[in-house]
């Protein structure tokens, strides 16, 4: 029995330390094993005890690049259990802020991590060199979108205005009006981007996933929403724990998330997209029409056509949410804790982040729980590069290897999620 | 400029959220030139092309947490000329020194099914307690002017221009009035500046995501936030968050608490 593996050290490009065995026996993929290296953090253990106020400026640094994300479930887990409700122009300003993180994050991932591997190139930096106005483009629509992030949260790293029942303090429209400016010209860019990524070589794959996204009545999802996917679920955020789970799967590397009843589904841009297409503007629908993209997309390459659609519908949203702005009376409306559990599910750039908390009367979290993105998505991401690698078993290592990472960035596998991930010993086989 | 060698960056991570080095990536008006002006030689959040050292300025972000990180940090420093450390993490050991306070054990069998699987160390500890460091950049995250001004002055071969006092300074320089004057309990005294007093500005205390100043007097700001009405219990959180382990932030929770 021929037995040939490759072992993918450091997997650049990601954030965290990853790394991946394949194992080719007979010619064929007989295992794709995604390690990470992700020191844990334990989240989760050092919550407990900390009062409900903390929680969203705590769990804004399990992740640099989404920190919105986790104070944005956070914020709507207090309020849930509270009985609070944000609305109105408070939850519209909420919306704004994910707005501003999801068009940081998307622009690097597409511009800077994901384009030149299409393009040959090891960096966003290096393809500049011949890309120039592409990456300069890239890097002003990102920009946009940290200015967004910065005019309402402070900073655009762990911003410091989110606190549960709105904010500590409103922007004006004096303060929102020059990002608009911004904005209006990163749609320009991100129109551009889309037709510029759009054209680029993608490998003939088709994967038969399970997408799972957040669904709302009117809007494309960010916030709030049913959990839905294309095989049946329709759940309450509050009955995820019935419909999914979290295996420790032996010899594996991080707790991998599955439908209890089938196993692996996808969460991010591709499922978004596929459950939510009609709630697209037509102006967005008609912009991935013309990127070639039918109402659904199942090949993983492909995501980052997805990716820059939605840079540009974060763009428009931001303009619409800027223009009809209207500051409200409180900056925020009053909590009182009591002993309860909330549930919070928002649509973070890579997928849903769901979290539940326990508290006490007084508001202190008894017991946290938190399920990013990246854990939900390692069963898929292991399918794909079993599905990848087997398209190219004849080709070199140094093929197959590139392949596999650029297979890995389609999800952009945010390991620094590190609520879950395990550093275990490498087994070289 | 094209005749001499540009020196050679290097950017390391330990346990950390990838903040601190999006930083470098969130420059984006500086990048390009930036990388015009030093050679982004080993940058794995970014480039899938790594160059073999030595290097000349190395950046590492996050806490020593593992055995096996303990290990690489002397590593990284043999191959490292000039070592900055960027963030609460890297200079006092992060959020995730929050261990360093309980069993590390009850918090694996909080998070983990399966405890055998787990290797950590029971502290987080800053990268200096492991090996010499050149300069320490403070803040959680880092401002990224003061990263432009670091990497700046190290290419002009001259000491970085960050002020070390307290935020409260920064306050008086944007005209803030005081939150604590107004009731709002505040860590601005004793905390290190480089955020620009952002938290005042947003009509809320300081947090302390930059650390304590040099010598700062936190047993008479605790005092005074006594006075504000607040715990004991509010004043050992307030110290233990994502400086938790810096020595004087660590005695005066302490001194309220477990």
């Amino acid at each position: 029995m021929a037995t040939k593996s490759i072992l993918v050290d450091l997997l650049a490009r990601v954030e965290g330390e990853g790394a991946l065995d394949l194992e080719i026996t007979d010619g064929r993929v007989a295992s794709a094993t995604l390690r990470i290296f992700e020191p844990p953090r334990f989240f989760e253990a050092f919550l407990r005890g900390r009062g409900f106020a903390e929680l969203p400026d705590i769990v804004a640094r399990i992740c640099g690049i989404c920190p919105v994300a986790y104070q944005m479930g956070a914020v709507h887990a207090i309020e849930n259990a509270f009985g609070a409700r944000v609305e109105g122009q408070l939850r519209a300003l909420r919306r704004l802020l994910y707005c501003g993180e999801w068009i940081e994050s998307h622009a690097l991932h597409v511009v800077m991590l994901h384009a030149p591997d299409f393009l040959g190139f090891p960096d966003g930096i290096r393809m500049a060199q011949d890309h120039g106005e592409a990456v300069r483009n890239g890097l002003a629509l990102k920009k946009a979108g940290n200015d967004l992030m910065r005019a309402i949260g402070g900073r655009e790293i762990h911003p410091v205005n989110v606190k549960a029942g709105g904010f500590h303090r409103l922007p004006t429209r004096g303060e929102l009006a020059p990002v608009a400016e911004h904005l209006t010209r990163g749609r320009e860019i991100a129109v551009g981007t889309l037709r510029w990524v759009a054209g680029f070589p993608f490998p003939d794959l088709e994967q038969d996933y399970e997408f799972v996204a957040l669904r709302h009545p009117d809007e494309y999802p960010l916030n709030e929403g049913r959990l839905v996917s294309n095989r049946g679920i329709d759940i309450d955020i509050a009955d995820y724990e019935s419909e999914f789970e979290e295996r420790h799967v032996a010899h594996s590397t991080a707790l991998h998330s599955l439908v209890k009843r089938r196993g692996a589904y996808l969460v991010g841009p591709l499922a978004r997209y596929a459950l939510n297409f009609d709630r697209l503007p037509p102006t967005v629908q008609a912009l991935a029409r013309e990127a070639g993209l039918g109402p659904v997309c199942r090949n993983p390459f492909k995501s980052i056509i997805v990716r820059a659609l939605e840079l540009v519908y974060a763009c428009e949203e931001a303009l619409r949410l800027i223009a009809a702005y209207d500051p409200p009376q409180q900056a925020s409306v009053p909590i009182e804790p009591r002993a309860s559990t909330g549930f919070g599910c928002t649509e973070a750039p890579r997928g849903i982040c769901w979290q539940r908390y326990d508290f006490q009367q007084d508001g202190t979290i008894e017991r946290a729980r938190i399920v990013p993105p990246t854990s939900q998505n390692q069963p898929s991401i292991e399918a794909d590069l079993a599905a990848v690698a087997a398209t190219v078993l004849d080709q070199p290592d140094d093929i197959i290897r590139g392949i596999c990472e650029q297979s890995i960035r389609n999800h952009d596998p945010c390991i620094s999620c590190s609520t879950h991930f395990l550093k275990l010993n490498v087994r070289r086989t | 400029m094209n005749d001499r060698r540009r020196p050679r960056l290097a950017v390391w991570k330990f346990a950390s959220c990838d903040g601190c080095q999006l930083s470098l990536l969130d420059c984006e008006d500086e990048l390009l030139a930036l990388a015009g002006a030093i050679e982004i030689a080993n940058f794995p959040e970014a480039s899938s092309l790594v160059l073999d050292g030595p290097y000349d300025l190395s950046l590492v972000e996050g806490s020593v947490t593992t055995a096996h990180d303990a290990e690489r940090i002397l590593k990284i420093r043999e191959q490292s000329k000039f070592l900055v450390t960027i963030g609460a993490c890297a200079t006092a050991g992060g959020i995730q020194a929050l261990r360093n306070f309980a069993d590390v054990n009850d918090f694996i069998a909080a998070v983990y099914a399966s405890p055998q699987y787990i290797s950590t160390l029971a502290t987080s500890t800053p990268i200096s307690a492991h090996i010499p460091v050149d300069y320490e950049l403070r803040g959680c995250p880092i401002d990224k002017g003061q990263l432009i001004e670091v990497i700046s002055a190290y290419l002009a071969g001259r000491k970085p221009s960050i002020a070390a006092h307290s935020v409260c300074v920064e306050c008086k320089q944007r005209g803030t009035v005081c939150v604590m004057v107004q009731g709002t309990p505040c860590l601005g005294p004793v905390t290190h500046a480089g955020c620009g007093a952002l938290c005042p500005s947003f009509r809320r205390g300081c947090y302390g995501c930059f650390g304590p100043m040099e010598t700062p007097n936190t047993a008479a700001l605790a005092r005074e936030w006594q006075a504000l009405g607040a715990s004991q219990r509010d004043i050992v959180r307030a110290f233990r968050t994502f400086n938790a382990a810096a020595e004087p932030f660590r005695k005066e929770s302490l001194a309220h608490g477990d």
